[in-house]
């Protein structure tokens, strides 16, 4: 794990960097394939900008207001730049609200809209596996495997190298499912399908999971959920191109949804 | 080739695919709209789901880092005895139930000496409560004496440790300075606040957290 680059007085975080080049890489994704969908790169790329943007806002002001007779004594605070004064989870929800407003007053169509942006979201796995080897987050299970890495005062599971060897997999995935004749829609599920199977077989060498009940880690749960949610939806998107009824509902004129 | 009776209406890609690529994907989406074949995939890759998450569960007693100490987040603070500046000695293990604050810091390291009075400050206010701030000086690359000039300038009232030799560095993987970390009542680290300088309001609302636990 090296979390920090030193370059003579800079100490660069490496996690943070990853970051950026994901982010970076898959706007650059999202000109290139957009066109393919076809919708327009420009609008996606302005609605993922206002979306994080008001991911980073919405994170820092529901922080603020847990806090927030500490935060009216130093109101200035409020601007800092340190990353653990955010609440992630509000943030992105925060972030998605303003992307479906957004996408809906801008006419985006939902499903295509999902499909341009699914080989940029595979893609950015990959860096934020990258950003969790660099960082000793998403850490492993203690194991005698031969491949086990010393870590956090333990030999573990290199869960941050099989993070990256699976999003890599589910890129590859996506990239040639792309390229195939398929409904508005499909390529999208058919990624949250991938990413969530990867993450239910992941989540069983992690070390820190979240344990919901029982044993049972919440991740694996979650998980489950979201990949039976895939399949169904994949289905019923898949009836509807049969009966004729995809295009309506998606609109070949660009309708929203 | 697709089930009978399904035709799907796709739409049209910028790419043409081969013959042979274009039967086999006509059959693969063919078989998503198909109810019971659909049915019975979705079934058997969710049953091997379930399978896998009973199988994996997380048996009793396998989450340890509350119990290994490493410097990170969810863990048990490593432990160190230091000399103090002034005499005597700073063992951690000695502050368990108080929330303690271990800063590493330097006396020519600029954002370090941004902080510091926040630190202080907020160890004045907040030391009844059960706060307990222990300030490790780098002195292996720092020297006894512009530590001690920086701990009178300031003012500081806190437990001001030596690590003469790097160990406690090392132990917590220093890797820029100022490195903080909130440590609660039981010895595991709570958040870790690497560089700075940190504002008031971040160390008030991480500690906050700490303090109101039992």
């Amino acid at each position: 794990m090296f979390p920090i680059l030193q370059v003579g007085p800079l100490a660069l975080q490496l996690p943070g960097l990853f970051l950026l080049a994901g982010i970076w890489f898959a706007t650059w994704l999202i000109d290139r394939e957009a066109p393919r969908h076809p919708v327009s790169g420009a609008a996606l790329n302005s609605l993922v900008f206002y979306g994080l943007i008001a991911g980073i806002v919405g994170a820092r002001l529901a922080y603020v207001s847990r806090y927030l007779s500490v935060y009216a004594e130093n109101p200035l605070s409020v601007f800092s730049l340190n990353l653990s004064t955010l609440a992630p989870g509000e943030g992105v929800l925060v972030g998605l609200t303003i992307v479906l407003i957004l996408g809906r007053r801008r006419h985006l169509p939902l499903w295509r809209s999902l499909d341009a942006l699914t080989p940029s979201l595979a893609a950015f796995a990959v860096f934020v596996g990258m950003a969790h080897l660099s960082s000793g987050d998403a850490f492993g299970a203690s194991s005698s495997v031969p491949w086990a890495v010393d870590l956090w005062g333990a030999r573990r599971h290199p869960t941050q190298v099989y993070e990256i060897l699976l999003a890599i997999l589910a890129f590859v995935g996506v990239w040639r499912l792309g390229r195939v004749r398929a409904f508005p829609g499909f390529l999208f599920l058919a990624w949250l399908a991938l990413a969530s199977a990867s993450r239910l077989f992941l989540e069983a060498f992690r070390g820190d999971s979240v344990v919901a009940f029982d044993g049972l880690r919440g991740g694996q749960l979650v998980s489950l959920g979201v990949l039976a949610l895939a399949l169904t939806l994949v289905h019923q998107r898949a009836r509807f191109a049969r009966d004729g009824l995809g295009e309506q509902h998606e609109g070949r004129s660009g309708s929203p949804t | 080739m697709p089930p009978e009776g399904v035709r799907l209406n796709v739409r049209s890609a910028p790419e043409a695919t081969s013959g042979l690529e274009s039967r086999a994907t006509s059959s693969a989406l063919g078989m998503i709209a198909e109810p019971r074949r659909w049915f019975t995939f979705t079934a058997l890759v969710l049953f091997a789901g379930v399978a896998w998450t009973l199988v994996s569960r997380v048996p009793s007693g396998g989450k340890t880092q509350g119990q290994i100490a490493s410097p990170r987040v969810g863990f048990a603070a490593p432990e160190f005895t230091l000399d103090r500046l002034g005499g005597g000695q700073v063992t951690l293990s000695e502050l368990r139930g108080t929330a303690v604050v271990v800063n590493l810091w330097a006396s020519w390291c600029p954002p370090c000496r941004a902080e510091m009075p926040a630190l202080q400050h907020f160890y004045e206010e907040n030391r009844a409560r059960g706060l307990e701030v222990v300030a490790v000086n780098t002195t292996f690359q720092d020297s006894e004496s512009d530590a001690a000039a920086f701990v009178a300038e300031f003012g500081l009232t806190f437990p001001v440790a030596l690590d003469r030799d790097g160990a406690a560095s090392r132990a917590y993987l220093l890797r820029a300075l100022p490195t903080t970390y909130f440590i609660d009542r039981t010895g595991v680290i709570r958040e870790v606040v690497i560089g700075g300088p940190m504002s008031e309001t971040t160390i008030q609302t991480t500690v906050e957290k700490l303090l109101t636990e039992e």
